[in-house]
């Protein structure tokens, strides 16, 4: 098996927040936490991304956009809800236009709590993903992935 | 030697053709009479072509001899043309043009009736002699079987204009008779009458649709080119007055060499003015607007102009001219003029969208650089004029073509409208791409010798045209490339588009792309079989010296066969890959097609990207005078120093 | 030995070597990066790392015309690298590495995202921005050497630097345009979020973005290969020379890149032939007076 575990790529998406889990994605990168050091990129492209890093809460207007960027990445692929707004929604959540957090319109994995989320906890829940990570891509490889995201679009089809 | 009569009847023929499309008034048998007269052009000269390859090129041959007759009928035609000149400027008010043609027809006829009588050859059939027969005679008769179907759709599309489609396939089919002359006369006088017919022709074309903008460009082209019939003509006199008595073309090429050293510069004087004559013909700078002007005729006439014969008259003359030229100041200049034009005219292709204006532009760009070649003189760079004028007369018609039938169907010929023709006119875009990588992509027969260009001004010690050349291709490449990516980009338009080619037009570019094709891969074996003992003939330079070694040339029609073998080999193993579609990354929410994107306020918005154009900096109007007025001082300095010697020597011998 | 094995040997050797060194070269500048901002960095080995999740993520594509259109790019640039190291025609070799990158302009516009278009357009910008220099480095090693062979441009008496100095200051700056290296990243932005996202590599993902990276090693190491020309001679011992001026340029290329920020297309392309102009301009002038 292949160990895809040393290049998560990250595509950083800004729903509703303060952005002050932004700044702190960001600071991930600056030489004092070094992400890159795991072989994290920032690539801003979810084309070339693995991992789908949320912050903010999601409104009715984003909502569309949080789905089809998710629908862009390429499988295996993994998204990790950073922040307290990204988790349930925060303190927007009685927001007129708030649906909640982002595991309402895609599914989460790894949910890093704080407001703001500090850059040693949003490493740490990047880590955490590349794990799903790679557990997904066995799925891929056995061909099972795509039968399981068939269910569970099922299942949402059922719910609805 | 009754194989040579071809030669008057490809020039008689089309002349014959003219006066019965002149003269049946429907539409209908014209149109006949025009498609059978072209297939025959066209068997002919291919026939002729491959007969005279069998038979093998004698060049000491001297043809017809005895012309008593036709001297008559060409000194008549001289002062029909002069009279129709006349006429029409006296009929727009253009006087003063007038004088272009009365004084230089005048002094020539003078010329002719006090020449010493000589038995000199009329007809001179050498292997680039034939080269031209064959070009001329190939792509201008599939360029007229295609302008008989454009000109159906023509006249639908453009109701204004008044329905002469015989009259315009007369003119076409006498400027084919014109220049087959042209390319096979060995007599100065006809030179100058065929000389004049093609300017005359090209005058008439261009005002075909008698708008006031046509009648403005015609009459630009007439004085142009008239002008260089008067440079042609003052060389002529010049040359049977001071350097020696005789009116034939091979003695002037030959004699002039002899007599360098004994007469110095003023032997060079006449080869100075008939290059001028080139350089207006070429539509070099700083006499490139002509050329530009002459887009406001119908596409077909375009064509004939630019690709195949009109500014190929003028490389012709040069490249005879070649051996008078290397290593002195008129070659100095000459290749300046077109180096400086192949540079000037890409940047500005640049800034066209316009697709006609886009080809006029590359036209005058490449013929740039077949004069820069043909100035610099060497055997390598001839032989890389040579090919460069091979291809490019093939590509570039295939491409006017293209560009009428598509404008036909699509009711545009802007670049920008071409987004997604792939999808839209499928075949279309697809010669058109042949066409275009043609033009500028390794290993297509442009760009080698483009190669073989820059090698030859290397190796000439040329540094200011390497300079222009190299900076001139990466232009060219833009130009070409960003227009390319234009008919294979995703399309934004859901328009179905009827097309209404016909099948004459879609004949004629499947001929042109095969021909293409076909000289790529044929490439090696054309230079070595028939390029090569061209340009080692005695009346051209007398040894050759390929740029290319013939390994090279190996390796590129191996290189041309990857490019087309390995995009469609992939392409069959990709199809059946597994790959999962994505929608477009698109900066908000793509609506599903990759067309647009949902905006803040929810709509739609459709979007795509156009090309960069440059406009504000690579304009016509912004470059065309400056870059005329650098030619312009350059051929000016060597007129008057030519001037000063010749007045010194005169003055001395006083 | 006949000529033709070892020709086979060095072919070989150069498919299979160069993506290593490339990817190794790669990484090493990573590294050096990450020192430069005082980071640790990335592990050395991290691009190939990053190569591996590509290949064995599911293969994506917005128009199914782009994974050939890849391919084709990727095995150009190959047979332009090839045509180098087998000491064939210098020239050729350019000349077909544009045709390698019209691929990868017509992988971009097909796709109908206008990241990638932008980013397609302004690749052409970089092409006209670097191709006159690369032209006239190929006249002026002609001219040096009496040969567009690369075989005969590297078995000369005395380095062709010596020769032409002004040439090699001008084909280094073009460098940075090819490397894709700020401040003349224009066409793809290799740092993230930025305006045109990816530039002309936005709609390019998983396999296809591994074919990318692949061709972008080979391209290093035959970039690398002609700076090396420059130093090569007769004498053995100038390889060893070579791949020293190659790292040194290498490194140059980094500091650069670490140490600039993106200007503006035309700024680059006014630069890029301004240097060309004078430094390769200037000594191809005073080439042809020594050896004319």
């Amino acid at each position: 098996m292949y160990k895809i575990t040393r290049s998560p790529w990250v595509m950083h998406y800004d729903g509703s927040s303060c952005n002050g889990c932004d700044i702190e994605v960001l600071a991930c990168l600056t030489p004092v936490y070094d992400a890159e050091r795991f072989g994290i990129i920032n690539t801003g492209d979810p084309m070339q991304a693995d991992i789908l890093l949320i912050t903010g809460s999601i409104n009715t207007q984003n909502a569309p956009v949080v789905k089809q960027i998710y629908s862009q990445m390429s499988d295996p692929k993994v998204v990790v809800a950073v922040g307290v707004c990204a988790c349930t929604g925060g303190v927007f959540k009685d927001c007129y236009n708030i649906l909640g957090g982002a595991d309402q319109v895609i599914p989460v994995d790894v949910y890093v709590p704080g407001c703001a989320a500090r850059p040693q906890a949003i490493i740490d829940g990047i880590v955490k993903g590349i794990g799903v990570f790679q557990e997904r891509l066995e799925k891929l490889e056995n061909g099972t992935l795509k039968q399981e995201e068939k269910e569970d679009t099922e299942e949402k089809k059922e719910e609805d | 030697m009754y194989l040579d009569y071809a030669v008057p009847f490809l020039i008689c023929f089309p002349f014959l053709i003219a006066v019965l499309l002149l003269i049946s008034g429907k539409s209908r048998i014209g149109n006949a009479f025009a498609r059978i007269g072209a297939v025959v052009i066209l068997i002919t000269s291919a026939a002729f072509f491959v007969a005279k390859l069998m038979n093998g090129f004698s060049v000491s041959d001297r043809l017809f001899t005895h012309t008593e007759i036709a001297d008559h009928v060409i000194l008549g035609g001289e002062i029909l043309l002069m009279a129709v000149v006349v006429y029409l400027c006296v009929k727009y008010k253009k006087y003063w043009i007038s004088l272009l043609s009365i004084v230089p027809t005048a002094a020539i006829v003078y010329l002719e009736q006090t020449a010493a009588a000589e038995e000199i050859e009329h007809i001179f059939l050498d292997r680039l002699a034939m080269l031209m027969v064959l070009l001329v005679g190939i792509v201008g008769s599939l360029i007229i079987i295609y302008a008989v179907g454009y000109m159906e759709g023509y006249h639908n599309h453009h109701k204004e204009v008044q329905d002469r489609r015989n009259y315009f396939l007369a003119l076409l089919f006498m400027f084919m008779g014109a220049m087959f002359g042209f390319v096979t006369c060995a007599s100065l006088i006809w030179l100058v009458f065929f000389w004049e017919c093609t300017s005359v022709c090209s005058f008439l074309l261009i005002g075909y649709t008698r708008s006031d903008e046509a009648v403005n460009n015609s009459f630009r082209a007439l004085w142009m080119n008239l002008l260089g019939g008067a440079a042609l003509v003052c060389g002529i006199i010049y040359f049977y007055h001071t350097v020696c008595p005789t009116l034939s073309f091979r003695t002037f090429i030959n004699i002039i060499p002899q007599m360098t050293p004994s007469i110095g510069v003023l032997a060079l004087i006449p080869v100075f003015l008939m290059a001028f004559a080139a350089l207006t013909k070429s539509a070099q700078l700083p006499f490139s607007t002509w050329l530009i002007g002459a887009m406001v005729a119908p596409t077909p006439s375009s064509t004939l102009l630019h690709s195949a014969t009109m500014v190929k008259a003028g490389i012709y003359i040069l490249i005879r001219l070649a051996p008078l030229m290397n290593g002195n100041i008129t070659g100095t200049v000459v290749g300046f003029v077109g180096g400086l034009t192949f540079l000037a005219a890409s940047f500005m292709a640049v800034a066209q969208s316009d697709a006609k204006k886009v080809l006029a532009m590359s036209t005058i760009s490449n013929l740039g650089l077949m004069v820069a070649c043909a100035g610099i003189g060497t055997p390598e760079t001839v032989w890389a004029c040579v090919f460069l004028m091979l291809f490019h007369a093939v590509s570039k018609s295939l491409l006017f073509q293209l560009v009428g039938a598509v404008e036909n169907s699509l009711h545009s010929r802007d670049v920008e409208d071409f987004h997604g023709l792939l999808y839209m006119l499928p075949k279309h875009a697809m010669f058109m791409f042949i066409g275009i990588a043609g033009m500028f992509l390794a290993p297509f027969g442009m760009l080698i010798s483009k190669w073989s260009a820059l090698k030859g001004m290397t190796d000439a010690d040329n540094v200011l045209t390497v300079i222009f050349i190299v900076f001139g291709s990466a232009v060219t490449s833009f130009y070409w490339s960003k227009w390319m990516g234009k008919l294979i980009a995703h399309p934004h338009k859901t328009k179905q588009v009827k097309d209404v080619t016909e099948f004459g037009e879609m004949f004629s570019f499947w001929i042109h792309a095969l021909i293409m094709l076909l000289l790529c891969v044929a490439f090696p074996f054309v230079s070595g079989s028939y390029v090569g003992p061209m340009i080692a003939s005695d009346d051209l330079m007398r040894y050759v010296d390929p740029a290319l070694t013939t390994g090279t040339m190996f390796v590129l029609v191996g290189l041309l066969l990857l490019v087309f073998l390995i995009p469609l080999i992939l392409y069959l193993t990709e199809k059946n890959n597994a790959s999962t579609k994505k929608p477009a990354y698109m900066g908000g929410i793509n609506t599903g097609d990759d067309n647009g994107f949902v905006d803040s306020f929810g709509e739609e918005k459709i979007l795509w990207v156009s090309n960069y154009y440059f406009e504000d900096k690579l304009s016509i109007e912004k470059l065309m005078k400056p870059c005329q007025a650098l030619a312009f001082a350059a051929l000016l300095i060597i007129g008057c120093i030519m001037g000063a010697i010749a007045l010194s020597v005169i003055g001395g011998v006083m | 030995m006949d000529e033709m094995t070892i020709k086979m040997i060095i072919a070989i050797c150069y498919v299979v070597f160069a993506p290593l060194i490339g990817g190794l070269l790669d990484g090493i500048g990573r590294q050096i990066s990450a020192r430069m901002q005082r980071r640790v960095g990335p592990p050395l080995l991290q691009p190939f790392y990053d190569l591996g999740k590509l290949l064995h993520k599911d293969p994506i594509h917005v128009s199914p015309s782009q994974n050939f259109l890849m391919l084709t790019y990727l095995f150009f640039v190959i047979l332009t690298g090839g045509m180098i190291f087998l000491g064939m025609d210098l020239l050729l070799a350019m000349f077909l590495l544009s045709t390698a990158v019209m691929f990868l302009y017509f992988a971009a516009v097909v796709t109908g995202s206008h990241y990638s278009a932008i980013g397609a357009g302004r690749e052409l910008l970089q092409m006209v921005a670097y191709e006159p220099c690369v032209l006239l480095t190929c006249v002026a090693f002609y001219v040096v050497s009496g040969s567009f062979e690369t075989a005969d441009i590297i078995s000369g008496n005395i380095s062709p630097i010596a020769y032409m100095p002004g040439v090699f200051v001008a084909f280094v700056f073009i460098l940075t345009i090819k490397m894709r290296k700020s401040p003349f990243d224009i066409s793809t932005s290799h740092h993230p979020n930025q305006e045109i996202v990816k530039g002309i590599t936005s709609e390019i993902g998983a396999k296809n973005l591994a074919v990318y990276t692949l061709a972008e090693w080979y391209e290093t190491v035959f970039l690398m290969g002609m700076v090396a020309m420059f130093v090569i001679n007769k004498n053995p011992w100038s390889i060893l020379a070579a791949v020293l001026t190659a790292f040194v340029v290498y490194f140059l290329e980094i500091l650069i890149d670490n140490s600039s920020a993106r200007v503006k297309s035309e700024l680059m392309i006014k630069l890029s032939w301004t240097v060309t102009l004078v430094a390769a301009g200037g000594n191809l002038l005073v080439l042809m007076f020594m050896f004319g």
